[in-house]
């Protein structure tokens, strides 16, 4: 019982750290707090949903969905909402992300359906049995997929000259300026890095959750706090708070209550924020 | 910003002032009637009320509340509980008020001494489980049955249970609200509020305490969705959690950024608007959420300043042929 708690923890927690790492990687590239994370992960959902129901193999789906939300979720989102607002206060981005977030849930509710719908079971149903522990294909392939990914992203940032121009406008904008880097550009790469990250995660959480238009509000909030607990500014803090809170709400709901495993997650969030107001591994920022 | 010091002439308030008034005396001779455009309009009035304090937080201090919701469902389960138990209406709104407030300052003080968006991050996580509290503590808030049979208070013997009587009630507190807001924004306090939000750093050289004035905002912010709450619960005569789920909060957001944030008159469009147009357009909830926010999104980018600010244009332009001036 507690391996498999530890394991389905583990699991949650990847996706949460993902979909953490995408919202980090935006407040670094443009100061943006986006509360329409978790309404990227429903639109890529039902968009990979219709896809697979149209009768397209799951991995054409895949790569089809993240075409379209690299382009929709990514740049249109960047260039037509977040581009002209850039220079205003953060609290008007919040606002813009909030009534972005509205649109997309609303939409999908509108116009597809506000029906919940069950996403096909991609990585089978028998579970994996290590002598007496049994281990679901699901959680086992979650962490597999999410870790490679966060590697991957790892390299990316690390290796890579785009990477690190990432990384030189997330320390210091004006000097990367100087150093003539094109910061609306890299700001660009990282709006569609996100929606790439976003659709693979919602790839992952969708046949655990049911593909419904208000899935993905609970799993943005979470990822916030992931964020927000491990560390705004720094792509660990969001690993460790993924992997934490996933953790801690596992365990929560099932050795405390399960009405309020919300709660438990926000208890810890303030008690961090008021312990280190910049997350356990976050750095001041100026 | 123009508004920033400018002063209404005396004879411009009266004026605004009567037209407010004759405004809120008209709607029950002309739709008196009819029991639910009385309650759509009663609705309207607690909403504006709701608005309004957002406005003060949001508005005029630039600070995100995501709470709202909750704030107005705290007051609405105090006044409801407290007039079930038998105590009297007046005893239960001030405390569901000072509930309120206090919430407002517990939640602003961790996040404020942090950056903005803890706050907003805090606000919904709160709203969150104010929802879980009211549905899942079945015996004191009755889980998702609700708590029926909420009476509607008296006042010194006067009864105002009617629909009539009760949209004057509301009718009341809107107007006392206005002008305590007014107050406010006219006082050493609205100063420090719009400096906060102009430049927090510029503010605290000039010797703002920026945590104080921060503070005072949420917290009134916060009471005043407190007292729309106490006068939902017996309004609708009936409270239960549905009414007070998160995504309430950012309705009230939409409504005041459509009406326009930061002006005072913003809160009343915005209620009105939001309030009335689904009421002439027959469709789902959810199409006006899309439509609204639509509407919300292009306004942020284009006109920051909401419809209010458009009929400022738009009467500078028409009536008295000045050039529009936006604000710098």
């Amino acid at each position: 019982m507690f391996i498999q708690l530890v394991v389905s923890g583990i699991a949650i927690g990847a996706i949460y750290a993902l979909v953490a790492i995408g919202f980090t990687l935006l407040w670094q590239a443009s100061r943006t707090v986006n509360f329409a994370q978790g309404d990227f992960l429903t639109v890529s959902a039902v968009l990979m949903f219709i896809l697979v129901c149209l009768g397209v193999p799951f991995i054409w789906a895949l790569l089809i969905t993240v075409v379209i939300a690299a382009v929709l979720l990514g740049f249109v989102v960047k260039k037509g909402i977040i581009q002209p607002l850039i220079d205003r206060s953060y609290t008007t981005i919040i606002v813009a992300t909030i009534a972005l977030s509205f649109l997309a849930s609303n939409s999908v509710a509108t116009f597809w359906s506000a029906q919940c719908r069950a996403f096909p079971q991609i990585f089978g149903m028998t579970p994996y049995r290590f002598g007496s522990i049994a281990l679901s294909r699901q959680n086992v392939w979650t962490i597999i997929i999410a870790i490679g990914l966060i590697l991957a992203i790892n390299l990316f940032i690390q290796r890579t000259k785009p990477g690190k121009a990432m990384q030189a406008v997330a320390q210091n904008r004006e000097a990367a300026k100087v150093l003539g880097i094109n910061i609306s550009r890299v700001t660009t790469m990282v709006f569609v890095m996100n929606a790439v990250i976003v659709v693979f995660a919602a790839m992952l959480i969708a046949p655990v959750f049911m593909v419904r238009f208000d899935m993905g509000a609970q799993l943005g909030l979470k990822a916030f706090y992931s964020a927000a607990i491990g560390g705004f500014n720094q792509i660990r803090g969001a690993l460790l708070g993924g992997f934490l809170v996933g953790v801690i709400e596992t365990f929560s709901s099932a050795y405390l209550s399960t009405e309020y495993r919300e709660a438990f997650v926000l208890v810890v969030l303030i008690a961090v924020i008021l312990i280190r107001k910049e997350g356990l591994l976050g750095t001041e920022e100026r | 910003m123009a508004n920033l010091t400018k002063k209404k002439r005396p004879v411009t308030r009266i004026l605004h002032w009567t037209i407010f008034l004759a405004v809120i005396g008209c709607v029950p001779v002309i739709f008196g009637g009819n029991a639910y455009h009385m309650y759509v309009a009663t609705l309207i009035g607690i909403y504006i009320i709701t608005s309004m304090g957002l406005n003060l937080t949001l508005g005029y201090t630039g600070q995100i509340s995501l709470g709202h919701a909750a704030f107005m469902g705290l007051g609405a389960y105090t006044v409801a509980l407290m007039t079930l138990n038998g105590y009297s209406f007046w005893l239960a709104l001030p405390l569901g008020v000072l509930i309120t407030f206090v919430a407002g300052l517990v939640l602003g003080l961790p996040s404020l001494r942090v950056k903005h968006h803890y706050l907003a991050l805090v606000t919904l996580g709160f709203g969150t489980v104010i929802y879980l509290l009211f549905s899942n503590e079945y015996e004191i808030t009755g889980g998702f049955s609700g708590l029926p049979g909420i009476p509607r208070p008296s006042f010194f013997g006067l009864d105002l249970s009617s629909d009539i009587a009760f949209y004057f009630l509301v009718a009341a507190f809107l107007v006392l609200l206005t002008g305590i807001a007014l107050w406010i924004l006219n006082s050493r306090w609205g100063r420090a509020f719009k400096a906060i939000r102009e430049n927090d750093m510029r503010a605290e050289m000039v010797g703002v305490s920026l945590l104080t004035y921060k503070l005072l905002a949420f917290a009134i912010g916060a009471a005043y969705a407190g007292i729309a709450g106490g006068l939902l619960a017996p309004l609708m005569k009936f409270v239960d959690p549905t009414s007070f789920p998160v995504h309430e909060s950012f309705w009230f957001l939409i409504m005041l950024i459509i009406g326009g944030s930061g002006r005072f008159e913003g809160p009343f469009v915005g209620a009105i608007v939001v309030m009335l147009l689904p009421q002439f357009l027959r469709g789902t909830q959810q199409l006006y959420f899309v439509i609204f926010a639509a509407i919300t999104l292009l306004l942020l980018i284009f006109w920051p300043g909401g419809l209010t600010g458009l009929l400022d244009v738009f009467f500078r332009r028409v009536l008295r042929r000045n050039p529009p001036q936006l604000t710098k």
